[in-house]
């Protein structure tokens, strides 16, 4: 009994805590309240996301890195990938990139028959490149802006337009929504997709602690960029100058 | 044998010349002076066992030599301060562009060391002729996915030096706006200098 107390108010501390820091002041400038008006919650989520991923899913990373050897990973890389190349090309059309499209589909096709089921991506040596498209950035395209930053709780940085992608993203998803896996298969095979995709971000893991002075901001600030880049095609029109 | 000799010495001089000029053109336009700096680099670490096992003083080293000549990395330090910039002393202003510059170095020259069947693919340039502020776009192509990798240049008296990255479509710049300016406003200018400098300390014995 006396335990349950102590740890009741142990829990109730850290809450306490946890919610004063999510409360105390942060002093933005006008630049980012327009762009991060919801800092003190994304904050919280975001530590969240950090001590999630440091305990459980960054280990299970590791282990399954570790464990499999690099051609068997790109193997899983590129299988998902091929599937994902589907809705790639789907995202292009409704892009108005017909060419793109086409190039995607092709990939599909070959990399499904000569690259065994997706598992070998020869479709980039014979020289269709991988296009890197999703409904955000179909959104963009469409002329819908950024809105707030957002932290998504697992799932990281993102803003509301993004976040409405991601809803239809998962939904349009195959793997996801196929009827021809049952639950527990459906689970299993999102597991390996989600662990394999955070095995091959790690050695990015490191260059980020270095590089950021606040890990928070400069997660934020890049993906933030990144986006807009992958909007215009990795040719966006200059932002003005703020010197 | 005089005239031999004479001709001889005229046909060296006349080889160097038209080395040095064969550079001289390459650097005069920005996406030659991109091309000729990144394959001089690429040259001299593909061939250099120092540095592909990371010895930080031949990296510092390399980048002093080949890099800096063809950068303004003041103005990417001045640029990333933003409004901060002119709160700074000149003696601040440099100690603060130096450290910045440690940083960097310590942070990709890990980058650099992981060099080795990579290739770098130029995409095409254009730019009118009186423009004085272009961006020239390569891509890193080895094992996986090509890395976007541009470079952004300005003319000014001494010719284009490149004064941002663009990284997989983050800009260096842009990306250290917020960084720097958080420091600022919590310790002042003295406060963002203690910081990067207990930040390089920390990197160096980390590694």
């Amino acid at each position: 009994m006396d335990q349950l107390v102590r740890r009741i108010s142990k829990s109730v501390l850290m809450l306490s805590v946890l919610m004063m820091t999510a409360c105390a002041s942060i002093q933005q400038t006008e630049r980012v309240a327009k762009i991060d008006p919801f800092e003190r919650v994304n904050r919280v989520v975001f530590s969240f996301n950090e001590t999630a991923d440091q305990y459980v899913i960054k280990p299970i990373a590791e282990g399954y890195k570790f464990v499999l050897p690099e051609f068997v990973r790109t193997g899983v890389t590129n299988f998902f990938g091929n599937i994902n190349d589907v809705l790639i090309g789907a995202n292009n059309l409704l892009q108005g990139k017909p060419a793109n499209a086409a190039s995607d589909i092709g990939r599909f096709f070959i990399n499904s028959t000569v690259g065994v089921l997706g598992l070998f991506d020869v479709a980039t040596d014979m020289g269709l490149d991988k296009n890197r498209e999703d409904f955000g950035q179909t959104l963009g395209v469409w002329g819908f802006s950024d809105g707030p930053y957002i932290v998504m709780p697992f799932f990281g940085a993102s803003n509301v337009r993004d976040t409405v992608g991601f809803v239809v993203d998962v939904k349009t998803d195959f793997m996801i929504n196929t009827n021809k896996l049952n639950s527990d298969e459906k689970t299993a095979i999102n597991s390996l997709r989600i662990i394999n995709r955070r095995a091959d971000l790690l050695d990015a893991g490191q260059l980020l602690e270095d590089a950021a002075f606040d890990k928070y901001s400069f997660l934020r600030d890049g993906y933030l960029q990144r986006r807009r880049n992958q909007i215009y095609d990795g040719d966006p029109p200059p932002l003005k100058d703020q010197e | 044998m005089r005239a031999l000799f004479i001709k001889i010495t005229f046909a060296i001089q006349a080889l160097f010349l038209g080395i040095g000029m064969a550079q001289a053109q390459d650097v005069k336009t920005p996406d030659g002076l991109v091309k000729f700096v990144v394959e001089d680099v690429l040259t001299v670490i593909k061939n250099d066992k120092a540095i592909l096992s990371g010895d930080f003083r031949k990296i510092n080293a390399l980048v002093d030599e080949k890099i800096l000549p063809y950068s303004d990395f003041q103005k990417t330090t001045r640029m990333a301060m933003g409004r901060n910039w002119s709160k700074a002393s000149p003696a601040q202003q440099a100690q603060i562009t130096q450290e910045f510059k440690l940083l960097l170095i310590r942070i990709y020259g890990g980058a650099l060391a992981q060099v080795k069947d990579q290739k770098v693919q130029y995409k095409p340039f254009r730019a009118s002729a009186e423009d004085t502020d272009v961006i020239v776009r390569t891509a890193v192509v080895g094992k996986g996915e090509p890395i976007q990798l541009d470079y952004r240049l300005e003319k000014g008296a001494n010719g284009w030096k490149v004064y941002d990255i663009n990284i997989l479509g983050a800009w260096l710049v842009e990306s250290y706006r917020n960084q720097f300016n958080d420091q600022v406003s919590k310790g002042g200018i003295e406060g963002l200098i203690k910081f990067l400098q207990d930040r390089n300390i920390a990197l160096s014995t980390n590694k």
